[in-house]
């Protein structure tokens, strides 16, 4: 089973921003092992992640998106409390999800 | 001691008869996903990956990863930041963050054009949300970086050169 997710989401103002480091290895499909053999590609392909029930990012990845991928957006309408919900899905049909809690603005 | 042996098998049996039934459940599940798939309910793809857009993933260059989006010809546009290193040391890791300018932004694509396959990632922008995308790529070598906004219906883009000193691709 994959591992989890690190999610960081704190306020900005009045946005929410979000910062997910997750663990995956976004395997090619191009590489070859020690005998030669090709590599299957093994990679997320969706990532969906929602606040109270709204999504406030999508996204579609392809192989190119790096080992242990990285993502950072901002969104409004979250709150400190509030729970952003991140799902990943991958080309074989794993799925991971993970949560955090908005925290406060550091002061 | 014949009573033992005859518990082990009783539970061994039991054990074989819930793993059937397990399978039979399973294969139940199976027949109904694979009729609901027959019946055009579910597409194969979408029961794996929601709506993946394969056919724009499987693209070669950044006209044909467009087209595959659904856009027209794009336009220029200086209201699109890409930053991004001038030099990547190293391609497996190439740190890219984009941001529109452009209201009513509904998309950002990340398109690197001399991958195996153009288009690297792409980002549903819901209203709400800033149009600003941050995050890492793979480059096989030195290349454009397109990003590509959908805004109000129409297609905008930015190129900015990266040059990689060690490729991401391969070994």
């Amino acid at each position: 089973m994959a591992e989890p997710m690190k999610i960081r989401a704190t306020m900005q103002g009045d946005k929410v921003e979000v910062k997910v480091l997750m663990n995956h290895e976004m395997e090619t499909g191009q590489r070859k092992d020690a005998k030669g053999a090709t590599v299957p590609a093994h990679f997320i392909q969706s990532v969906v992640a929602t606040c109270n029930d709204k999504t406030v990012l999508s996204a579609q990845w392809g192989t190119a998106v790096s080992k242990n991928p990285f993502l950072s957006f901002r969104f409004k309408g979250g709150k400190p409390g509030d729970k952003v919900i991140i799902t990943w899905t991958d080309n074989k049909g794993d799925k991971r999800t993970d949560e955090a809690v908005i925290a406060a603005p550091a002061a | 001691m014949n009573n033992r042996i005859m518990d082990q098998a009783g539970s061994a049996y039991r054990e074989v008869d819930g793993k059937r039934r397990q399978v039979l459940q399973l294969g139940g599940g199976m027949a109904v996903l694979a009729a609901a798939i027959a019946a055009g309910l579910i597409k194969p793809e979408l029961a794996f990956a929601q709506d993946w857009n394969k056919a724009a993933f499987d693209t070669h260059s950044v006209a044909d990863t467009v087209k595959a989006l659904g856009g027209g010809a794009p336009a220029e546009s200086k209201d699109i930041q890409i930053v991004a290193p001038d030099i990547a040391e190293n391609g497996a890791v190439v740190p890219i963050t984009i941001t529109s300018n452009i209201p009513k932004t509904q998309s950002i694509a990340v398109l690197v054009e001399k991958n195996p396959n153009t288009l690297a990632a792409s980002f549903d922008i819901p209203e709400g949300t800033d149009p600003y995308v941050q995050t890492r790529v793979k480059m096989g070598q030195t290349s454009l970086i397109t990003a590509l906004v959908k805004a109000d219906g129409k297609y905008y883009f930015v190129n900015k050169e990266v040059k990689v000193t060690l490729g991401g691709c391969g070994g």
